[in-house]
């Protein structure tokens, strides 16, 4: 089976130059790979480095040393040191992400929040927002807030916007960061069976899950961010 | 070559046509680019002339600069040889050069105008010199004197059509009814001195020189025989001169350009030939206008 | 992926007198992509961008362009005749004061229609119809192509200065600090529409900015500039979640929470 995504010898720590340079450490020598068609999820508790795993992956933060390799169309990219246009695409084509919170744009309704990222990919706005509609209402999400701006929504409505943004691509590669956090129980199983859906299409899923019952659903295995920590390879 | 004044001559103590040789000389040259590059304004170092800028003195120093004593000037005012401005500087070249006068358009060699081109058409040998109160098409949309060269020289001029353009937009056509743009020879738009846009056809092809001084603004630029002149349109709203519903009330002339002059106080009033001495000429060869046959049969 | 960049920026560098306006910069822009340039009041942005797009001639450096027919021409040795033409067909400059880039006389449609009567259109019609379009699509009522930008608002005047620019169809747009001296909220509707129009048009842009947020929401990349010299360039999200130098992590700390 292909690995589409590889994380070698990762380093990364922040200097913060405000409070005199102090150097914090976030995650040492991270090593895993995430195969098509399963489900990575990154384990242990909170403030071990899990997010800032995906944010490196993503290209938000930077690396001190290491790879990530991306398979990217037919060819390998090295997210850590491939330049800010390689990057851009390797997000537009290839690797996905749904954060925990939707960064709102004001003035654009939901349907085309959702819509955008397909539009970007040349679909045309009118295919694009069909299959919004179609993401949306798998979502439960009322149909009279699709043409509002989710500015005003509720967690759990922007909550559902953005994971419907994030999965209406076909992204080889998709980084979910706690997609389920703010959701009831209803829709936490909507949002279980699309990752299967992602699966099954063979799309590598890498992904942190606070609640266990989805945990429990949706991940082939469990890498545990501890064993990165800095803090354990210092004790 | 400066011709020797004698002292029994009658004229002022001044040298011929007022302005001195050197001042000529210079103001010759910027003539002779101008007609070299027609359409582009030639800076020139205009003088201080015995009458108020406003007067006409870019036109009067153009005059004096090509003019001989064997010429015969005439000089019109809104078409008209007989206004202040007309008599004033007929009587300054009778005075400074002592040259022969004419009210007779076929007879001049130099015409001084201003605001009129005769409607007689102007032949070979013929001058024609206009008096230029602001030289610079582009002024009123672009101030700045550095930018508006620039746009001359790289010919920039979409600006010209933006001014049609709002006088499109506000008025429903092109109102503009005087100083009417025209492009010279395929390149220089050009102003055409605060002349109706009625007379822009004549500068077409003209076989006489036309001389164009701006004394204020020093600026001399030229039309040579025989140049293109295309006043500026959009292809949906193209150039259309004025028409007028009448003759010329005196002389019954059509086609040419008439003023509307007020009779009484009870709104009578009359539209007769701006050039009067077209006006005279017709007359004077029997044709007669509405208001002159009613005179006539009064009498 | 597109494999000649739109602009090659190298080693520019001016100097007033003894003193740097900006020194030895260098970045690629490629097509399609936003570009921002952040740093206070006096750290050379606005001078960097004059000189990228020739308002200002650089001490040092070249700008190598790629025309639309594929050539590449180095933009300081090109005539000042085609330079303005460039500027006012493929390329456009938005003041961030609409004065400097309207003429405030003449009404909003012929301030729109302007570049295309410059670039030798002449059916009145045509144009008058193409301004009317291009008002609506920068939410100008129709009814107010008439209006002087005298009579507009500072937001609406910005947005008559985007179409006036946009008209002919540039590939590449210079900002400079376009929504310096707006309210939030007309911000706001500048920086949505900006941020559709160069979506929909394939836009390339470099905006200079001191405003973080702008830098956010507009751009892909971006650099920041200190002093005259650029610290720190890369994604836009990476420069402002992860800032590395003392500077940027000064300014992004310095980002007001509402």
């Amino acid at each position: 089976m292909a690995t589409p995504l590889i994380v070698s010898e990762v380093f990364k720590s922040f200097i913060m130059h405000l409070r005199d340079g102090i150097e914090l450490p976030v995650v040492n020598d991270v090593n895993f790979s995430v195969a098509s068609g399963e489900c990575v999820v990154l384990g242990g508790p909170s403030g071990i480095g899990k997010s800032s795993i995906l944010k490196m992956l993503y290209g938000n933060y930077a690396v001190d040393a290491g790879q990530i390799l991306v398979a990217h169309q037919d060819r390998i990219v090295d997210i850590a040191s491939a330049d800010p246009r390689t990057v851009l695409d390797v997000r537009r084509r290839t690797l996905g992400y749904v954060s925990q919170f939707l960064r709102t744009v004001p003035r654009v309704s939901a349907l085309d929040v959702v819509a955008e990222p397909l539009v970007a990919r040349g679909v045309s706005a009118l295919e694009a927002r069909d299959t919004a509609a179609s993401l949306l209402s798998q979502l439960n999400l009322p149909k009279e807030l699709w043409g509002l701006p989710p500015a005003t929504f509720s967690g759990g409505e922007q909550q559902r916007v953005n994971i419907a943004r994030g999965f209406i691509t076909d992204h080889t590669i998709l980084l979910l960061d706690e997609p389920t956090a703010s959701l009831d129980a209803r829709n936490r199983r909507v949002v279980v069976e699309m990752i299967a859906e992602k699966k099954r299409k063979g799309v590598a899923l890498l992904g942190i899950f606070h609640d266990e019952e989805v945990r429990e659903a949706v991940a082939n295995r469990i890498v545990d961010v501890s064993q990165f920590s800095p803090r354990k390879a210092a004790a | 070559m400066s011709p020797e004044v004698p002292s029994d001559s009658g004229l002022a103590a001044y040298n011929f046509a007022y302005l001195d040789e050197q001042t000529k000389r210079m103001i010759r040259r910027a003539i002779l680019k101008a007609i070299a590059i027609p359409g582009y304004q030639v800076p020139f170092a205009s003088r201080e002339m015995p009458m108020p800028y406003g007067w006409g003195t870019g036109g009067v120093q153009v005059t004096a600069s090509i003019i001989g004593p064997d010429d015969i000037l005439k000089v019109i005012d809104q078409g008209a040889d007989d206004t202040t401005n007309a008599v004033s500087i007929r009587a300054f070249f009778q005075k400074v050069a002592n040259v022969a006068v004419t009210t007779h358009t076929g007879d001049a060699t130099i015409i001084q105008t201003r605001h009129r081109i005769p409607e007689q058409t102007l032949s070979e040998g013929q001058v024609l010199v206009y008096q230029v109160p602001i030289p610079e098409p582009l002024r009123f949309l672009e101030p700045r004197e550095t930018e508006t060269r620039k746009m001359h020289a790289l010919e920039e001029y979409g600006l010209m059509h933006v001014k049609l353009y709002e006088d499109i937009a506000y008025n429903g056509r092109i109102s503009k009814t005087y100083a009417y743009p025209v492009k010279v020879a395929g390149r220089y738009v050009m102003d055409p001195s605060p002349t109706p846009k009625f007379d822009n056809p004549k500068m077409h092809m003209s076989e006489a020189l036309q001389l164009f001084g701006a004394g204020r603004e020093k600026r001399i630029y030229a039309i040579p025989p025989h140049t293109e002149v295309v006043s500026l349109d959009f292809e949906d709203h193209p150039f259309e001169i004025q028409r007028f519903d009448k003759p010329c009330a005196m002389c019954g002339a059509e086609n040419v350009y008439l003023d509307e002059v007020i009779l009484d106080d009870k709104g009578g009033r009359m539209f007769v030939c701006s050039d009067t001495d077209h006006c005279e000429d017709r007359r004077e060869q029997g044709h007669v206008g509405e208001l002159l046959a009613i005179q006539e049969a009064a009498e | 992926m597109n494999d000649t960049p739109l602009l090659k920026v190298s080693a520019v560098s001016k100097f007033y007198g003894q003193r740097i306006g900006c020194k030895e910069v260098s970045f690629d822009l490629w097509p399609g992509e936003v570009l921002a340039i952040v740093g206070e009041s006096g750290s050379g942005k606005t001078t960097l961008l004059n000189c990228i797009s020739t308002r200002l001639m650089p001490t040092a450096g070249s700008v190598e362009y790629t025309m639309r027919d594929g050539t590449v021409r180095d933009l300081y040795h090109m005539s000042e005749a085609e330079r303005r033409f460039l500027m006012r067909t493929d390329w456009g400059f938005v003041h961030q004061n609409p004065a400097d880039g309207l003429r405030m006389t003449v009404s909003a449609g012929a301030n729109v229609g302007e570049r295309l009567m410059a670039v030798g259109d002449r059916h009145y019609g045509n144009i008058r119809a193409t301004a009317s379009d291009w008002l609506s699509r920068v939410e100008i009522g129709v009814d107010r192509i008439d209006d002087a930008p005298r009579a507009f608002s500072g937001g609406m005047r910005q947005r008559l200065q985007i179409a006036r620019n946009l008209v002919t169809g540039p590939r590449l747009v210079f900002m400079d600090e376009p929504t310096g001296g707006l309210d939030v909220s007309v911000q706001a509707r500048l920086l949505d529409l900006v941020r559709g129009l160069v979506n929909d048009l394939g836009l390339s842009a470099i905006i200079v900015t001191h405003d973080l947020a702008v830098a956010r929401l507009l751009s892909h990349r971006m650099m920041v500039m200190k002093d005259g010299y650029v610290i720190e360039q890369g994604l836009t999200d990476r420069v402002l979640d992860d800032p590395r130098e003392p500077y940027t992590q000064l300014l992004v700390s310095s980002i007001l929470q509402v």
